[in-house]
């Protein structure tokens, strides 16, 4: 598996560490929906939106859609974009 | 047919012509008074002690590919004990007691072999936290013997002691612990469950729940629907899809663990050693393959199959702990697919909706709870209340905080 870093180009897999779901992006501010945020998962068979950080490389954190049963990867942007993105 | 010597000695005298299919393999009725879901060492087990020890008649096992095909067919085969907290302590010596009678109990031989497992600590932090853990062990009423250096040398004594950067400090070694044929223990209890009037019904994959009022009715499958009232699911890396289709969503991610396994050699490693500095384990099977693994890979995956930075990561791993590795020749490797939840510790219990059932999120360590499991399964699906032994794998611990996180890593199950 590589990961076209929007920085630093394709990389190997080595170079990267993977925090999780990229639901983590959007965190609650409802003390009732932090049960959700911290623990719960969609946890899909196909396409799941996720987080990586190009530890190796620049650190930056980025939003990677990845098809889960078959390790392509679907796109790769900056986290910082889409988080600036989402209302 | 009971197994027995006389039987082999029956059969063998007249052209082993007599021997019967191990199991039926019925097409499924139209309706069951429960149906496990899910073809594996868990479901099978479950299947066997809700029939045998709860009398329950009139159950159907649902796999979608073939008996055993999962997990229980492609793990390392490792059993032990040696966890640190209450929860687990008492559902991993629950099992690992009944591992010890299995082979008499079902009437079929799963090879389990107390051959010792051995953590290894290498530096004084570790060897700290394997002494109490061994305590923890002890408490609970299991094996756990605390060894310095000069005894794992003389029980092991292939290993790289004097390693410049992970030297042996010391080790724990649970000597009821080792290792049984994983297949076996999935025919054991297919096998079991038959003979209780048990329907294995293979594929035959859930599409869909029926559920009115909050409460279970039925089940839809590929070989049509199934009236049933109540139904456990116990589809380890499929556990997230499964629940999906009742409207939940779990604790749990889906992780690639990856297996390996060498030409077979003669008998060079009689027990089951981990590297307390790489997560690496290593058995010999008993026809003289060394079989090893380490880490799950890290990111969600249903591929059933890894990336090569792990394999070179595990073997990077078994080289610094065992030099000899290197003469042997990597036969295969494979993929399995962890139901990891977000504390590292399994589910036992009720669901929201009324009859289901959920039993998941084993991470990498399903294989030496089946037996346990199963019992603890059956248990709650026929009484409707936990087994004493598994009562902290509730799904509710996660909003209660009642966590059972052993490594200590938080809500991160490429930690675990």
């Amino acid at each position: 598996m590589r990961i076209t870093c929007p920085y630093c180009n394709t990389r190997d897999l080595r170079e990267f560490t993977y925090l999780g779901a990229a639901s983590l992006l959007q965190r609650p501010d409802d003390p009732a929906a932090m049960q959700d945020y911290i623990y719960s998962r969609e946890n899909p068979a196909g396409e799941n939106a996720e987080l990586w950080q190009h530890t190796t490389g620049c650190r930056a954190w980025l939003h990677v859609v990845r098809n889960t049963a078959t390790h392509e990867i679907l796109s790769v942007r900056p986290a910082r974009e889409v988080v600036e993105d989402t209302p | 047919m009971r197994y027995s010597a006389l039987q082999i000695l029956k059969n063998g005298l007249t052209g082993n012509r007599d021997w019967k299919p191990v199991w039926r393999d019925p097409a499924p009725r139209e309706a069951y008074d429960v149906v496990i879901i899910g073809g594996g060492g868990h479901g099978l087990a479950t299947a066997y002690y809700l029939a045998k020890t709860y009398g329950v008649q009139n159950i159907a096992v649902l796999e979608k590919g073939y008996l055993g095909g999962g997990n229980v067919g492609r793990n390392t085969t490792v059993v032990r004990a040696n966890y640190l907290l209450d929860g687990n302590l008492e559902f991993y010596s629950q099992s690992l007691k009944m591992w010890a009678g299995l082979s008499q109990e079902l009437n079929y031989n799963v090879m389990f072999s107390p051959r010792g497992c051995l953590l290894l600590a290498h530096d004084d932090g570790q060897f700290d936290a394997l002494a109490r853990r061994g305590n923890a062990n002890l408490a609970t009423g299991d094996d756990a013997v605390l060894m310095g250096p000069e005894e794992v040398r003389a029980f092991t004594p292939y290993l790289d002691f004097d390693n410049a950067r992970f030297p042996i400090r010391g080790g724990l070694l649970q000597r009821t612990a080792g290792t049984a044929r994983h297949d076996g223990v999935a025919w054991g209890y297919a096998r079991g469950a038959d003979l209780h009037g048990v329907d294995l019904v293979q594929n035959c994959e859930v599409t869909g729940f029926k559920i009115e009022n909050g409460a279970l009715t039925g089940v839809e499958t590929t070989r049509g629907f199934i009236k049933t009232a109540k139904a456990g699911m116990a589809v380890a890396g499929r556990t997230s899809q499964l629940a999906a289709m009742a409207g939940m969503t779990l604790p749990i991610e889906s992780h690639v663990l990856q297996a390996f396994v060498t030409e077979a050699v003669k008998p060079v490693i009689d027990t089951v050693i981990s590297f307390g500095m790489g997560h690496f384990y290593i058995s010999q099977s008993d026809k003289g393959g060394l079989v090893y693994g380490g880490d799950i890979d890290g990111y969600n995956s249903y591929a059933q199959r890894g990336n090569l930075p792990m394999v070179e990561h595990v073997a990077e791993a078994g080289m610094a702990l065992m030099p000899m590795l290197g003469r042997a020749r990597q036969l295969r490797s494979w993929g399995g697919i962890m139901d990891m939840s977000m504390d590292g510790a399994p589910i036992i219990d009720r669901t929201p909706v009324e009859g289901l059932f959920l039993n998941g999120g084993w991470c990498y360590g399903g294989f030496k709870a089946t037996p346990a499991s199963g019992a603890a399964f059956a248990h709650l699906l026929a009484t409707g209340e936990p087994a004493g032994y598994a009562a902290k794998f509730r799904l509710d611990r996660f909003a209660t905080g009642a966590l059972l996180d052993d490594e200590g890593t938080g809500a991160r199950p490429n930690r675990h």
